[in-house]
């Protein structure tokens, strides 16, 4: 038994290594996401894992997929830019719209803000793959599969030993 | 192998790890494919206004108009990785910034959308880049596009006053191919319109 915690400890603590390594890596504070809503359909729908870069040399041109926070939410968003303006001292600024949506983000953006920054974004999707992110979105609606969730990945792991 | 439970164990791990194995050759089999193709552009009717753009500011901005043709045959984009392509016409420019106490006129220059050739990337500057029209072409649809006359999808908004007269923006091309699983890359097409905007403003409604 001592082994089979000590494995899981040591699943759990390399995992936590892996994403730290990726913050690092991407630039980007949160690398990995799922996606919420069905704004960007249909080329990503709700439960797609979207891998992010976040670098400071690459400029952010139009037609790039985004994910940014509106400032004061937690909610990431995931959507394209649609026009980007630079100013003479360096500043950049964005408008982005949702494939899926009719219209720009302006509404969803702060009270009065009609533009995004730089440091708005999360990062830059770069990769994509399907459907993997359900898991996270189901665990959100409904807590009790969490806890289901957890149980059978304990046993899962005690059982491949 | 007796019990149902160390039986669906053992299926389900094999499913989800030839799964993964498939999603990643998805993904390596398609990374470096070039997906450029030839695009004809040409504009017409070009008609430039300056009105308050409420949503942003109670200030006059430059409102450009124009009607576009677009011919290119996309159907090489397709391939076993490609789920949907995203079509966007891009507008880029440079505009000159006086600023008020300097004679050295600040120009801020356009980032030319270019595809993911890293020596693009070294000439780079920046400027601005609009979206007047876009596009989703799934996978099966029809991929030969043919537009005569287009009307913008988008408002052609300046930010200011820049686009009175101005000689040089690019009309260009470009797509997002979505892969079924793997990257995301962005490519233009070989080809780009230069427009010229009138240097005076029209008034009323012309389109």
């Amino acid at each position: 038994l001592f082994y089979q915690v000590l494995n899981f400890a040591m699943i759990v603590s390399s995992a936590l290594m892996i994403w730290k390594g990726l913050m690092v890596v991407t630039g980007s504070e949160s690398p990995i996401v799922v996606v919420l809503s069905g704004s960007m359909e249909p080329a990503f729908h709700r439960g797609d894992l979207l891998f992010l870069t976040n670098y400071d040399h690459e400029p952010i041109r139009a037609g790039e997929i985004v994910v940014f926070k509106v400032e004061g939410r937690d909610i990431p968003i995931v959507h394209r830019v649609m026009k980007v303006h630079e100013k003479d001292d360096g500043s950049v600024k964005f408008l982005t719209k949702g494939d899926n949506n009719n219209v720009d983000d302006r509404g969803l953006y702060a009270n009065g803000q009609a533009w995004l920054n730089r440091k708005d974004v999360v990062g830059r999707a770069r990769g994509y793959v399907p459907f993997i992110g359900i898991v996270t979105i189901i665990m959100n609606d409904y807590p009790k599969f969490k806890v289901s969730f957890d149980f059978t990945r304990k046993f899962y792991l005690v059982g491949k030993q | 192998m007796h019990t149902f439970l160390s039986r669906v164990n053992a299926v389900s791990a094999f499913s989800l790890s030839t799964l993964a194995a498939l999603t990643f050759l998805c993904f390596a089999s398609t990374f470096f494919i070039n997906y450029t193709a030839p695009v004809t552009i040409n504009a017409a009717n070009i008609v430039l206004k300056n009105v308050p753009e409420y949503a942003v500011s109670r200030e006059k901005n430059d409102l450009g108009a124009l009607r576009f043709d677009l011919s290119s045959d996309l159907t090489p984009l397709f391939n076993w990785n490609t789920k949907q392509l995203f079509l966007y016409l891009t507008a880029e420019y440079e505009t000159p910034n006086n600023k008020v106490n300097q004679e050295v006129h600040v120009t801020t220059h356009s980032v030319c959308v270019p595809s993911f050739n890293s020596e693009k990337w070294l000439s780079l500057s920046w400027g601005f880049q609009v979206v007047l029209w876009d596009k989703i072409i799934r996978r099966g649809d029809a991929s030969l596009v043919s537009l005569k006359n287009q009307h913008l999808k988008y408002y052609f908004w300046d930010d200011g006053n820049g686009l009175l007269g101005h000689k040089n923006v690019s009309l260009s091309l470009s797509w997002n191919i979505i892969p079924i699983a793997g990257t995301l890359p962005t490519w233009s097409g070989t080809g780009t319109y230069k427009l010229t905007f009138p240097a005076e403003y029209t008034q009323g409604r012309t389109y």
